[in-house]
Order: C-alpha cells, then structure tokens, then sequence
C-alpha cells in the first residue's frame, strides 16, 4: 500500500509540520517515508504545499503528482489540487475557510470545520492538527498512536503542547470514525 | 550505526560532515542550499568546529584552500551560481592537489535562473569546470540516506587522493525529508605531512603551490595528475541497477531524477515492458564500461535529465554507437513526473517515437 | 507603514510590488521613481538591479533596467554609463549585494569616481535568501547563519559603507538617510535628487544608503521593525551628509 499525499494551504496554517508529523510517525511504524515541500517565489504569493509518501516499498519520486488524497486548507489549494486527485481517493476541505465542496463525484469528500473546531477547544492555532488527525482516520496510512509519539518527539522541549494537540487529533479523527 | 532520524537532505549533509572529522566550513548564503549553511552555523560551534561566513563564494572557495593546505577536512558549499563563482578556486586546488568536499545543490540556469531544482551543472561538475586539466570526484546520491553516505565517503576520497571532490546534488534532494542513519565515524584522515603547519622542526618547508613555471615541469606534474585520474577511474566508478537484467531499454538517470525514473520502470514492468534503471552514483568517474555492458542485452537507452541533455553525451560514449540513445530532459527546474518518462518509454518501445 | 499619498510616479509602473507588509524596499523605489520623474530623465535612465529582495524591481521600474549578478552591479552600471554617458545610471543594491559579495565593484566604481548613482538598501540581513547575516548585521543581532548572535571577535563589526568611501577621492556626494517616518522620507529623497544631481553635472560617483527594515526576517511587526531599526541602526548608523561636492544645486 502507497499513501500519496498533497497537502496545501497558505503559509502559517501549518500544512509543513502536518506533513512531517504524518512522516515522522511512519518512520516510526517502519515504513518507507518521503516528504519534500514546495519552496521558491510560489511560497511568497503565500501558499505552500507538501507531498507526502507512506509506503510499505521504497519510495521512488517523492513529488506526488497524483495524489491519493488532498489536504486544502484554502481555496487556492482546493483549486490547485482537486483535478490531480486519484479516483476513489481523499479529498479533505478546510470547510472552515472554504465555502464551496468538491465538484467530483468520484472521491471521498471530507469537510472539517478545522478552524471552527480548534477555537472551541480553545486553541486557534490547532486547527491543522484537526486535520491531521481527520487525514490519519480517513487513510490509515498511521496509527493516531504514532502521530502522538512523533509529536511527543519533535516538541520534546514542549511537553505542555501535547495534550491540546492530542485533543485536536482526536476530534478530527472522531469526523470519519463518528463520536 | 545509530537509529533512525528524519532529517532535511541539507541538513542529513551537514551532520555526515561532522562524522566524518569536518571541522572547518566556509559558505555563502543561497537558495537552495541555506539549511546547510545555517546547520554549519549552529551545529560547527557545537563540535569546536569553526564556521565562518565568507563575503563571497569566491573568498569562500579559497578559505577552503587555505583550511585544506594547512591539513584540515574542509567543505563548502552553494548551489549552481556560487559554484560558477568557486571554480577558479576550484582548479587551484586540483592543481596543488589539496583534499576537500565541494557541495553543489544545483538549481535551474544558465545565469539567476529559477531556484528550483536543477541538473544542468554536469557539464561543470564532471568536465572540469574551471581552466586546466584536472577532475574533480563528482559523486551524484539520489536519497537523503545516500547523502550522508556519500558525504562521509566524499571526505575519505578526498584525503586518499588530495583531489577535490564534489557532491552534486539538486535543490529537491536538499529540501525533502527522509529517514537517515548516520555512521558513528569516518575513516580517520591520513597523514599529510605535506601541509603547511608551521616547520616544527621540519627541516623542508611545505609549499601549496599550482604553479610550475617551467613548462616541462607543469606537464610532468599533469602527466602526474593524468596517472592519479586513471587510478581513481579504475577504483572509484560507483553504480547501481535496477531491473535490467532482461531489459530492453535501460533508462539512465541519477540524483533525483533516478527517483522519478524508477516510478517509471515500475509502470512499465507493470503493462510487461522490459525497461530498467541504471544509475550513476559517481557521475566522475562515470561507470561507462559497467553502461556498455549492458549493450550486449538491451536494445536501446534513454538519459532522462533535468537538463537539455549533459549526462547523455557519457552515455553514448558508453555504448559507442551500438544502440540507439534516446534522451529525455526538463530544465528551469521543472521536474519530470513518473507518467511523463512512462509516455516517452511507451512511444519509444512500441514504435512511435522517432528517433 | 505611511503610505504616501500622491498619484503614482510615471517612473512606476502600475504593478503591486511583492515586498512583504512594512517592508520599506516599496517606499524607496517609489523616491527614486519620483526623483527621476522630477529631473525628467526617465527616457535616458537605465537602472540596474541586484540579486536580493528587489531582485524583480525591473517589473516595477518603468524604464530601461540590467539585472546583475549578485554584487555586480556597479560593474554592470559602469559598462553601460561607459557606452551611454549621457545615460543616467543608477545601482540599486541591498547590504549583502552591495557590502558583502560586492565589496571590490563598490569601492572601485567610486574610487574610479565612475558618474553613476548608487542607492543602498541596509535592513541589516538577507532578506531573499531568508534572514542570514549580513555585513551590516549589528552586533549580537540573531539571524540564520549568526544563531549565538553576531560575535564580533570571529567577524568582526558591521560595516559603515558611508564613511568607507567617504575615504574615496572618486566618491563626490556620499548620505546616509532614512524612511522611518513622513520627515525623513522627504530628507532621503532629496538626498537620492541630489545624488542623481551630482551624476548629471559630470561630478563623479554618488551613493545614498538608506537604512531599511526587513520585518519578516527580524521576525517582527512592521511596526516593531520600525522601532527596532530606530533603536539600534540609527545610532551605529548615523543619519547625515557625509560628503558633498561644492557647486551643485541645492
Ligand atoms: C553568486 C550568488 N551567491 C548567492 C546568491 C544568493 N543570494 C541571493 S540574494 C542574496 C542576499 C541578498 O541580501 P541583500 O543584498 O541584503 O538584499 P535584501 O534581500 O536584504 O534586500 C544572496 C546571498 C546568488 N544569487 N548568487
Ligand atoms: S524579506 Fe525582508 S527585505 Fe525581503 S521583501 Fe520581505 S521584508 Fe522586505
Ligand atoms: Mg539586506
């Protein structure tokens, strides 16, 4: 099984620590993992992307071309994306800041009212990870487990940030997996 | 070997520099290799390493020649422009035969260009680059993992033969993230009692020196250099396949493009065509016999480059007009897709490609 | 930031500039595109750009301009004043370009007292390649490449660009402004008239450095920068006249 995963948004939602976060806990599982960001002039008209690979074989390209589930976090990267998606693939909208759905009719359609959800717990700077965990529930790609153990990692010197961010995952994943 | 990390390619280089005994580095600032630079910035202070901005690629290069005449392991590093900049440098130390690593993380050009990721800088890597006749060791790794690798071996050939040696990698191999592990430590350097140390006691001064003001002399100190380039052909190709046992086209490719070209073989094995991957990992010395071989089985090759067609030039001097050479290339820093290179293998083994 | 409110200069073209929020490379453009409007020699000019935030300043110029490469561009300025002296040339050039990798154009395109025009950016940092340090980078100031800070005993104090060349016979006019508030703004661009003044009296070479912020890779408020700037630029960086030759049009 390969995820291949597209996610976008505008600088500071936190599409790139999304994306390493995901890596970092297939690293973990010990699966075959690649992530590579956009990066250049594109990044100042103010979105940015990242393709992520979770692989149970060694990963070829790691940009992701046709994607196995998208991840937008505004319009722009709903617009810029939607087309390449697989069929039969995810496709998770931002729904907080996006007001219209999928025009296709042949992918899974996730709509996360992320921005919404992370102000009601209080936090607004969460939202990507309500998505995070809505990614990790739709495509099983890695265990909520990992993702933890991968935060837990990456902000060891912030010990204090885990359970507001484990919170968050949990309500995203709660979207696919119902309450 | 230690567990594994997830590491930013740029990055992954900087720490293998550390393993491998590097504590000395002088660079410039430029997209997109700047995570490099910063890491030296952070990480050589750490190890009682000096880091040290220079003015320029240009003051940078020849900090490296200083550093590395007075015996230490050295590295710069810069992409495509600032190479541009380095190579007087460059050749000067091939000329004194002084060992250090060169790091390019090549971008689209000629000129600004874009900073995207690019392969156009072959030409320079491989074919000398700067004036003279010399070569520098152009190692071309395709993964984060290959990156430390090759860093660490960089170091170590660099101070078996006291020749420069260059890693030449591309913008999109600096800034992705994978899985790495790092050797606890290098092969130690050698003794160079040829570098300038101070005389200590010495009874003969040392000399770093490219010039031979005598033309009988500069040729017998190229004849020299032309015998020690023969030895490093002879030991030093380094290579891998993939797939092309029975392949009938082997596409050849290295860096990141060798990424997205064994996407493709796998697509193509996948509707039964017999296509397979040769890959360059020392692009100098290029593993042209290890290429040629392959002519007696398959029926064609394809270089694919991000570039209007560099590499392709050694691959059909590989195969010395026994087969057909097909060649596909991006450039500006585009990259190609896995489904791109499939079409052109498609159009090309089932007829429709003219040649 | 002050916006200045007036009809955009013929100077400019009508392109929203790609600067980040508070980031004065707009407003100084703007001045120089105002003073050549004024001196109507917008047929004649050709300006020359550097490698650096105001890489693209070609789009927004509304006349002939030469990209250089990084630091080149004094050299570039000369080629072309050599080939069109009745041309006005200018250079617009940030810190790095300018102080770091074009050290060698700078100081021999004003010692040769080259008739061009040089106006120079300083925010203190790299701003394209992401906020590494600069030449002119304050001591202790904390950028990608200075992560303990600027340590003066491994490289040394930042470089007063103004007062090296005033050293320089060649250089005839030589200023040091600001565009932190509406007062100065007016100062710094009577500074940039006079100093494309000096060039089309046949004096010799003419540079204006304009201290500058760089919001995003100081990693503060546009208005925070501005703050910052006034409190540890100005004073290592004195605003003012440094040199200006006699004879020339107030
Ligand atoms: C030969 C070469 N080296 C390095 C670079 C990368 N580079 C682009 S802009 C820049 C520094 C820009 O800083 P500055 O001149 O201060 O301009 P600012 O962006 O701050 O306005 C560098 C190092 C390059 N383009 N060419
Ligand atoms: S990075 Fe700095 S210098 Fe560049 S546009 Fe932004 S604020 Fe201006
Ligand atoms: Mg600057």
């Amino acid at each position: 099984m390969t995820h291949e995963i597209v996610m976008a948004g505008f600088g500071g939602q936190g599409v790139m620590l999304m994306g390493q976060l995901m890596t970092y806990a297939g690293m973990l599982e010990n699966k075959h993992v690649s992530w590579i960001p956009s990066y250049g002039p594109e990044m100042r008209g103010g979105t940015a992307n990242c393709s992520v690979i979770i692989s149970d074989e060694p990963v070829g390209a790691p940009i992701v071309s046709e994607p196995t589930t998208v991840v937008a976090m505004n319009l722009p990267s709903l617009d810029k994306f939607e087309a390449a998606l697989q069929a039969g693939g995810n496709l998770i909208i931002n729904s907080s800041l996006i007001e219209r759905s999928s025009k296709r009719s042949d992918v899974n359609v996730l709509l996360v009212p992320s921005n919404d959800i992370a102000n009601e717990l209080g936090n607004a700077k969460v939202a990507n990870m309500v998505v995070l965990g809505t990614i990790i529930a739709a495509t099983k790609a890695v265990s909520q487990e990992s993702v933890l153990k991968a935060f837990a990692k990456m902000f060891a010197k912030k010990p204090e940030l885990l359970a507001i961010n484990e919170q968050a995952i949990k309500r995203g994943a709660a979207l696919v997996n119902g309450k | 070997m230690a567990e594994k990390i997830l590491m930013k390619g740029n990055e992954a280089i900087g720490e293998a520099a550390v393993v491998a005994g590097c504590r000395h580095y002088f660079g410039y600032p430029i997209t997109p290799q700047s995570e490099l630079i910063e890491y030296m910035a952070k990480r050589m202070p750490q190890v009682n390493g000096v880091f040290l901005q220079a003015e320029s690629e240009v003051a940078a290069i020849n900090m490296v020649y200083g550093a590395a005449g007075a015996g230490a392991r050295v590295m710069t590093s810069s992409s495509s422009p600032g190479i541009s900049l380095k190579q007087e440098g460059i050749s000067y130390i091939a000329g004194a035969e002084l060992p250090c690593v060169i790091v390019n993380m090549a971008r689209g050009g000629p000129g600004l260009g874009s900073i995207q990721p690019g392969q156009c800088d072959y030409f320079q890597a491989t074919k000398g680059g700067g004036h003279g006749d010399y070569n520098n060791i152009v190692l071309v790794p395709n993964s984060v993992q290959e990156l430390v690798d090759c860093t660490v071996l960089a170091f170590e050939l660099a101070d078996k033969y006291r020749n420069p040696v260059m890693i030449l990698g591309d913008g999109a191999l600096g800034q992705m993230m994978e899985p790495v592990a790092f050797p606890d430590k290098a092969a130690e350097a050698p003794a160079k009692p040829w570098a300038t140390t101070g005389l200590k006691g010495r009874k003969e001064p040392n000399v770093i020196n490219s010039l031979h003001i005598q033309a009988p002399d500069l040729e017998k100190h190229n004849y020299h250099l032309q015998m020690k380039y023969k030895t490093i052909k002879q030991n030093e190709r380094r290579w891998e396949e993939y797939r092309t046992e029975d392949a009938e086209l082997v596409l050849v490719a290295y860096g990141i493009t060798a990424r997205v070209v064994q996407s493709a073989v796998d697509m193509a094995r996948a509707v039964g065509l017999k296509v397979g991957l040769f890959r360059p990992i020392t692009a100098w010395p290029f593993p042209y016999e290890e290429l040629g071989r392959l002519a007696k089985t398959a029926k064609g090759f394809m270089a694919v480059e991000l570039s209007a067609g560099q590499m392709v030039e050694d691959v059909r001097l590989s195969v010395v007009g026994s087969k057909p050479v097909y060649f596909y290339g991006r450039t500006g820093g585009m990259i190609c897709t896995p489904k791109e290179v499939f079409g052109i293998v498609k159009k090309i083994m089932l007829g429709e490609e003219e040649k | 930031m002050a916006e200045i409110a007036f009809a955009r200069p013929e100077s400019l073209r009508d392109v929203p500039f790609h600067y980040c929020p508070g980031c004065h490379h707009g407003i100084i453009h703007r001045l120089v595109a105002e003073v050549i409007d004024e001196l109507k020699v917008r047929d004649r000019t050709v300006g020359v750009m550097p490698v650096g935030c105001s890489v693209l300043a070609y789009d927004y110029f509304n006349f002939d301009t030469q990209e250089a490469a990084h630091g080149r561009a004094p050299a570039v300025a000369t080629g072309v004043k050599r080939v069109h002296p009745d041309n006005v040339v200018f250079s617009y050039q940030g810190d790095g370009d300018l102080a770091s990798i074009g050290c060698a154009e700078i100081v021999h395109a004003a010692a040769r007292g080259e008739k061009i025009t040089t106006v120079f950016v300083n925010n203190a940092i790299y701003g394209m390649t992401g906020g590494q340090m600069a030449p002119t980078s304050l001591p202790d100031q904390v950028t990608t490449t200075s992560p303990y800070g600027r340590k003066v005993e491994s490289v040394g104090m930042p470089i007063k660009v103004c007062e090296m060349l005033s050293t320089l016979d060649g250089a005839k006019y030589i200023a040091r402004v600001a565009v932190n508030n509406p007062a100065n703004m007016a100062k710094a661009k009577a500074a940039i008239k006079k100093a494309f003044e000096v060039q089309l009296s046949g004096l010799g070479f003419a540079i204006v450095e304009v201290l500058s912020t760089c919001p995003t890779n100081w990693g503060m408020s546009p208005l925070e920068a501005v703050g910052w700037m006034e409190k540890n630029m100005m004073p290592y960086y004195p605003l003012g006249v440094f040199k200006t030759p006699e004879g020339v049009a107030k």
